[in-house]
């Protein structure tokens, strides 16, 4: 009883872990088409953004507070220039775009290696984070009750952003239909560094938060990756309820299939069902009407 | 227009990626299958003032994190053997390549090590599948490898010294300790390799044969960082210890994962074979303090060839750094090979194999002497406990060296185990 009580708030958390990392890429990826591979060090950015600042700042606390501002700046301004670098003279090629971002990944994981040095560091947990809390039995770790409200705000801030805001009306217009947004008058350059930077500094938020639970090393991204691709993919791209609904279903089906055999074997068990389920209904889960030729 | 994908086509991307890099991985098998007819004719030159050694450790990728210390260590014994006069009167020359954590990538630059720049031997490795994917090419090329890193046993080359513990020197060890202190039930958490499947293979008949009950064996993917599901089955199992191989990131989140839960070293300790002084640090020591790891060697190892090799470490490298047992594994290799080719007289590969029974280092750890039937060496085992201020101090040890023995022939209940070769 215990144990599945325990198990869950497991696919909660874990949703929540996934959900955090996939949102940035749930835009960039979802709402752009931009298969971006450094997305994973975007949220290593985010990470060392968190560990600078506990060095600068000393209290565990009050460092976290900053961080999560921070990471979001540290992350949204290298996908801002990443944006304008390079990916803006490749979107009419998805294939080169896959490649020059997952060598960006690549050069800055070895930038954070030579930085910060090769073996991970220690971003410490502020004393109001540590331990568990006692739900229905069951011990909850609070670093993760943190993630889960974290990735509450973040998808509601995201929401909100894309509903009511000018800047979000104009994302959705982009996406919905590109040359009949620049007909009447948007940029879509503008819209599109927006909507990068946005996308990216999510990630960086996703670093700090993450801190909380697993190491600061410079490979620290690759290992959300691939889980924040399916997570966009088996929602269906463009929809941010999509992400919100495939993180969960995820990590609650990762955490069942663990409790009846090993972690290794769920996530396997994991991969085959997205990849029935794709099979099925290659969209994703819920598909975006646009009024696009394309 | 931005050309839109879909899930098909990145999956198919993603296929391709995956196929190009089977393909050339392939290709690498496949030439050097050819070459191996040319091999074994040695391009060593000894006749200058130098002698090349080789020094092949993981700069980059997610080894990185561990095999860099192990490059320091080596270049700091190949400096004080120059300092003291070199080997056989000559100069030792470092030739440094990077394995980039890649097990292809390390079979390819031995090859060019020994071929292209005729090194006499080379230092390093430190996975289990890099020490694998270097072994053909040692045997090949009727070359030298010194491989610093404790693994899963069952295996002695020719052209291999270990200069690591084998299972018998750091395993069994370890469950010794743990039955000694009473421990009658434990749960085994590893990565999803050879090393943590071998260990808990033993592992399991060790407790068969002890009376100690295995209450769960869970693995996660390298890298995993996800310990919710593992570390609630852990707690409802409540065994007396957890015996923990997993390697590399997955422990900072397993650790903190365990901590949060509420549980303790004093309740349920977790016994770790892959948590040195490095690892404690990234960790953070809040997390991990009062648990256990078995090595054979730790920073606090109170000797003087430890006090010089610590002083002499930092000086080089930083006060701030620490010394762990690889490291000082990979320093010991540097020594052992140094005194194995002034033995012999020469530093003709025949003449450092038939010379190398009973070679002795008085290392750090202790006295070490190489075993010529199986080319490891003799190791103390240390039972260490991760104080607060992140290093690890001993509380138990074993009476004096343990003779290596890997493929566990002395021990009968290893029998079904050990396939001798």
């Amino acid at each position: 009883m215990d144990l599945l009580v325990g198990q869950l708030f497991t696919g909660l958390s874990t949703g929540s872990i996934l959900l955090l990392a996939a949102l940035g890429l749930s835009l960039t990826f979802g709402q752009m088409g931009v298969v971006n591979m450094a997305h994973g060090e975007f949220i290593m950015a985010g990470c060392y953004t968190a560990y600078v600042v506990q060095q600068a700042v000393g209290d565990a606390g009050v460092s976290l507070l900053i961080a999560l501002p921070a990471g979001f700046l540290v992350g949204g301004a290298m996908g801002l220039v990443l944006e304008a670098l390079l990916l803006r003279r490749l979107y009419h090629r998805p294939l080169d775009t896959l490649l020059v971002t997952f060598g960006v990944g690549l050069i800055l994981q070895q930038a954070a290696r030579d930085v910060f040095g090769a073996p991970a560091v220690n971003v410490s947990v502020p004393e109001f984070l540590r331990g568990g809390v006692d739900l229905l039995g069951v011990t909850v770790p609070k670093t993760r009750l943190f993630i889960m409200a974290l990735a509450v705000v973040s998808v509601a801030a995201v929401a909100l952003v894309l509903r009511f805001t000018p800047a979000g009306r104009r994302i959705r217009a982009v996406v919905g239909n590109r040359d009949l947004a620049e007909t009447a008058g948007i940029s879509s350059r503008t819209v599109d560094a927006a909507t990068f930077f946005i996308g990216s500094g999510l990630a960086g938020v996703a670093g700090v938060a993450l801190t909380l639970i697993g190491s600061t090393s410079p490979t620290t991204g690759q290992s959300y990756l691939v889980d924040a691709f399916l997570v966009v993919v088996a929602g269906g791209l463009g929809r941010i309820k999509g992400a919100v609904v495939a993180a969960v279903a995820l990590g609650a089906m990762q955490a069942v299939f663990e409790t009846y055999s090993t972690a290794s074997l769920a996530k396997v068990g994991v991969f085959i069902v997205i990849v029935v389920f794709l099979q099925l209904r290659p969209q994703g889960l819920f598909t975006l009407r646009t009024r696009s030729l394309a | 227009m931005p050309l839109r994908l879909n899930a098909r086509h990145l999956a198919r991307t993603l296929a391709a990626t995956a196929a190009i890099t089977g393909l050339v991985a392939t290709a690498a098998c496949g030439s050097r299958a050819g070459e191996e007819t040319a091999a074994a004719e040695s391009c060593v030159d000894t006749s200058g003032d130098t002698v090349k050694v080789g020094a092949l450790n993981s700069l980059s990728g997610t080894m990185a994190i561990s095999e860099t210390t192990v490059r320091d260590a080596i270049t700091l014994a190949v400096d004080e053997i120059n300092a003291a006069g070199g080997v056989q009167g000559k100069e030792i020359e470092i030739v440094a390549e990077d394995g980039a954590s890649e097990p292809t990538v390390f079979a390819e630059k031995a090859e060019k090590l020994i071929r292209e720049d005729c090194v006499a031997a080379v230092f390093g490795g430190w996975t289990s599948a890099s020490r694998k994917a270097m072994l053909p090419v040692f045997e090949d090329n009727d070359s030298l490898l010194y491989y610093p890193v404790q693994y899963e046993g069952l295996e002695a080359s020719e052209n291999i010294f270990y200069t690591g513990a084998t299972t018998n020197q750091q395993i069994i060890p370890a469950l010794d300790y743990l039955a000694e202190t009473g421990v009658k039930s434990i749960y085994l958490v590893g990565s999803d390799y050879v090393f943590p499947r071998t260990a808990n293979a033993i592992i399991n008949a060790y407790a068969e044969a002890h009376g100690i009950e295995v209450l769960g064996e869970d693995y996660v993917t390298l890298g995993s960082t996800e310990f919710s599901t593992i570390v609630n089955q852990v707690k409802a199992a409540d065994a007396d210890a957890v015996f923990n191989t997993l390697n590399g990131d997955s422990n900072v989140a397993f650790f903190r994962e365990y901590a949060n839960v509420g549980l303790t070293a004093e309740e349920m300790p977790v016994m770790s074979v892959s948590i040195a002084e490095e690892e404690v640090g990234g960790i953070g020591v809040e997390n991990i303090e009062g648990q256990l790891a078995a090595w054979n060697y730790y920073q606090t190892v109170d000797s003087p060839a430890n006090t010089a090799f610590v002083e002499a470490f930092k000086a080089a490298y930083g006060a701030d750094r620490v010394t762990s047992d690889p490291m000082e594994a990979a320093y010991n290799s540097v020594y052992l090979w140094a005194a194995t080719v002034e033995k012999a007289g020469s530093f003709a590969v025949a003449d450092v194999q038939a010379a190398a029974d009973g070679v002795s280092f008085d290392s750090p750890e202790g006295t070490v002497v190489i075993d010529g039937e199986n080319h490891h060496v003799t190791k103390t085992a240390r039972i260490g406990r991760i104080d607060a201020d992140g290093l690890l101090y001993t509380v138990w040890e074993s009476d004096g060296p343990i003779d290596p023995d890997p493929f566990l022939d002395g021990y009968d209940w290893a029998a079904d185990l050990a396939v001798t070769e």
